[in-house]
């Protein structure tokens, strides 16, 4: 396929599972906000929400004061934040409209309605209702547009790329947002008190939508070090960065076996599992999370940049 | 006089075409039609069937307005027009290999050599150039009207890039979703096949180098031209890569597009975008849509352009006046389909008659298209027509006349039912290398304001379903079953 449609396709799965994200953080933050509890360090939750993202610096170029309304509006609305849910949905319709022939019907009419119902939304005095509806909207779309991919598109390289785009944007948010609270998950840490710390690690888990399957997989109270092993480590979870990987792994397998031929990518992904999978819990905290995270934040992105080099130039 | 209806003739009851129609018109209740008129409105929007307007930043995306009325054409009428279609198109490759080789229609004297070496749609680079089997329009769009129940017109030849082709086949798609039952009893033509007879005529043309399984490729300008969906589109049906000029580069006058497998030879080009844009080295130099090299590959015979560089100088307005004789001169027969009678402004006695006739007259730029840049004389105040009087004399030789037709009207669902509207057809005609294709039916254009004539998307102007259907019995009427189901429907 014409390199431009495979980044184009890359990109487009990137921007449509943060968009996603996006409205993850945002639920999150607007329970969290129902709660008495702010204990972290001053920041409220939507600060946290702000640094889900990774774009703080940027939200206080725009905005002194982290409030709903100002959070809301960057996160969700603003096209002066390139990684909205509105910057996002833009550029991934038309990335969609450039590479329309790559998509099918159900993907692109998915796309591409979504788009259309999301535009007209956009006060920075939604009421709650509002503001929850337009968040389910939101993921509503990348749920039909991951399930019509999966049910309708050919299983060739356009597949292997979108997927490659998805796991990539989800590895790193699944850790950016544990590396906000690497702190409050090092389980040698003094606790905070009440239920702080239960309010601190269901936000972890909620913001990645984790919270029920966490009580599926461990039967037990949420434990720090287990929301830890939970999101990094466990093969079962699909936001886990084991399970990403595993995925990232096995579509660059499909796509070099399609292609006959193996690259740096390849190789790359394939020692990034191993890592993930030597690793244990004890391990991880011997490293320091925070460490760890941030380590991994560095690799996931650089074989983003070796996939884009290998195919997509 | 009131314009032939499509439906009604001048008047004498309704024609067989449109018994069904009529049938299904009277049974359907009117705000059942608004809703389904709403609705194919909302489909249109999200398959993102869209078109831009040039110069209106407003309404980035527009859809060309479907009308749910469809029009009607009998098996006989069809194979007449048909007929008529692949003499014209033919006759126009035979022009153009002729004016692009020996010129021997000039020798002649039939038509005048300046209106072709001058003419700024001439291309020098394509003298002497031998095309595969002498096709020079792979695809052609030939808009044709009629104002009686005999003849049909011929209004213009599209021999560059004409589009609308994707309508024609969304517009049944739609059609089909909405009013299943009104093709319960009626057996139409299909167009669905357009597509397949598309990418076979334009692999029979591939060049000579090319290997046994030519690749295709549909290029378009890219996703802010006013057609993108339509290049989309068919790229998709087609099965071929949808391209930029960004993504094809040539080495050794051997064109290739850059895949995630490395670089992969392109033999044949089916492009939509102007000649203007396609190489910076020999045209435009500031285009940045364009391919570095590609006339010099096209020059080596290792690539295959449809339509050819060069063949705005057979679809000229000017050019369209001689058309009747061009068709005499190669084919020895007489032309099928009419000429609308034309001034040519250049010639002083045509112009001294066009000025003195501009209210009753349509003048059009021999260079214009999509409706632009042309005085409707009737529909015109007395300041447009002076304004336009003042560009005729400025440029005589840039401009045509004819008489205002009555273009033939057909009903359409307007805001508070069924009335008249005008209509043009542009059917489709496709030459390979064996023969001329053309899938039964066109786009049918509908002018949606009351009495306009002007047809054109970028005025206003909505599209039709376009049906072949057999030639009914003319003593039948429509069967009491087919009028239960219809009402059934509805």
């Amino acid at each position: 396929m014409l390199s431009r449609h495979a980044d184009s396709l890359y990109w487009l799965a990137r921007y449509v599972e943060r968009a996603e994200n996006t409205a993850r953080l945002l639920e999150a933050a607007t329970r969290l906000s129902a709660t008495p509890i702010i204990a972290d360090g001053g920041r409220n939750e939507w600060e946290m929400a702000v640094d889900g993202t990774g774009t703080l610096d940027l939200f206080h170029q725009q905005h002194a004061e982290a409030t709903q309304r100002t959070v809301v509006d960057y996160l969700a609305f603003s096209l002066a934040n390139p990684s909205s849910i509105r910057s996002c949905l833009d550029i991934a319709r038309a990335n969609a409209r450039s590479v329309r022939t790559a998509l099918t019907m159900d993907m692109w009419e998915t796309i591409n309605s979504g788009w259309m119902e999301t535009r007209g939304v956009n006060s920075p005095n939604l009421t709650r209702q509002e503001l929850s509806d337009f968040l389910s909207r939101v993921k509503e779309l990348s749920l039909r547009f991951d399930g019509s991919a999966y049910r309708t598109m050919l299983r060739n390289d356009a597949y292997y790329f979108l997927r490659l785009g998805t796991f990539i944007e989800r590895a790193d948010f699944t850790a950016r947002v544990l590396a906000l609270k690497a702190d409050v998950l090092d389980p040698s840490r003094p606790s905070l008190g009440g239920s702080a710390d239960y309010f601190q690690w269901s936000w972890i888990l909620r913001s990645v939508s984790a919270l029920t399957s966490y009580h599926w997989v461990y039967r037990d109270n949420l434990k720090p070090n287990l929301v830890a092993e939970f999101l990094i480590l466990k093969a079962e979870m699909p936001r886990s960065l084991v399970y990403c990987y595993e995925n990232i792994t096995l579509n660059l397998d499909s796509l070099s076996r399609d292609y006959g031929r193996q690259g740096v990518s390849q190789r790359k992904a394939r020692m990034l599992l191993s890592q993930l999978q030597d690793t244990t819990l004890p391990g991880l905290f011997a490293i320091g999370l925070k460490e760890f995270l941030e380590r991994f934040i560095f690799d996931n992105d650089s074989l983003g940049n070796t996939i884009a080099e290998q195919y997509l130039g | 006089m009131p314009a032939f209806d499509e439906m009604h003739g001048f008047g004498q009851g309704v024609r067989p075409a449109y018994r069904t129609i009529q049938a299904w018109l009277d049974s359907s209740d009117p705000e059942n039609l608004k809703r389904l008129q709403k609705e194919a409105e909302f489909l249109f929007r999200r398959i993102g069937i869209t078109f831009a307007v040039y110069g209106d930043a407003e309404a980035e995306e527009r859809i060309i307005p479907f009308d749910i009325v469809p029009r009607v054409l009998t098996g006989s009428e069809w194979t007449m027009l048909s007929k008529g279609l692949t003499q014209r198109v033919t006759a126009l490759n035979r022009f153009l290999a002729d004016v692009y080789g020996a010129g021997d229609i000039i020798r002649a004297g039939i038509v005048p050599s300046d209106l072709v070496y001058q003419n700024s749609a001439f291309r020098p680079e394509m003298v002497g150039l031998k095309l595969p089997h002498d096709v020079y329009v792979q695809i052609a769009g030939i808009d044709v009207i009629r104002t009686d129940d005999k003849d049909f017109y011929v209004l213009e030849d599209n021999a560059r890039t004409p589009s609308g082709v994707s309508y024609m086949l969304e517009n049944r798609d739609v059609q089909m979703r909405l009013f299943p039952d009104l093709f319960a009893d009626t057996r139409i033509q299909p167009v669905d096949n357009y597509p397949d007879e598309l990418l076979t005529s334009l692999r029979s043309l591939a060049p000579a180098s090319a290997p046994a399984e030519p690749t295709v490729v549909l290029m378009t300008p890219g996703p802010l031209n006013s057609a993108y969906y339509e290049h989309s589109f068919l790229a998709d049906k087609l099965g071929v890569e949808l391209v930029e000029g960004r993504d094809l580069y040539v080495l050794d006058e051997v064109v290739y597009m850059r895949t995630t497998r490395g670089p992969k030879r392109v033999d044949v080009i089916y492009r939509r975008i102007d000649d203007d844009f396609l190489d910076p080295l020999v045209f435009r130099p500031d285009s940045v849509l364009g391919i570095p090299g590609l006339i010099s590959a096209y020059r080596a015979g290792n690539v295959t352009l449809a339509n050819a560089v060069g063949t705005g100088v057979a679809d000229d307005k000017a050019i369209y006046t001689y058309m009747p004789e061009i068709v005499r001169f190669y084919l020895g027969e007489e032309p099928i389909l009419k000429n609308v009678p034309t001034w040519r402004c250049r010639e002083p006695d045509c112009l001294r008659y066009v000025l003195d006739h501009l209210p009753e007259l349509v003048v059009k730029e021999v260079q214009g298209s999509g409706g632009y840049g042309m005085l409707v004389g009737p529909k015109s105040t007395k300041e447009q027509i002076e304004t336009f009087r003042a560009r005729l004399l400025a440029d005589p030789d840039g401009f045509i006349a004819q008489p205002t037709l009555a273009l033939s009207t057909s009903p359409t669902f307007v805001g508070d039912g069924i009335a008249p509207r005008h209509i043009d057809l542009r059917p489709f005609v496709l030459t390979g290398a064996d023969k001329v294709r053309i899938v039964p039916g066109g786009l049918t254009r509908v002018a949606l304001k009351d009495g306009s004539l002007v047809v054109n998307s970028s005025q206003g102007g909505g599209t039709k379903d376009t049906w072949i259907i057999d030639d009914p019995a003319d003593d039948a009427s429509p069967t009491s079953s087919s009028q239960s189901q219809l009402q059934s429907g509805s």
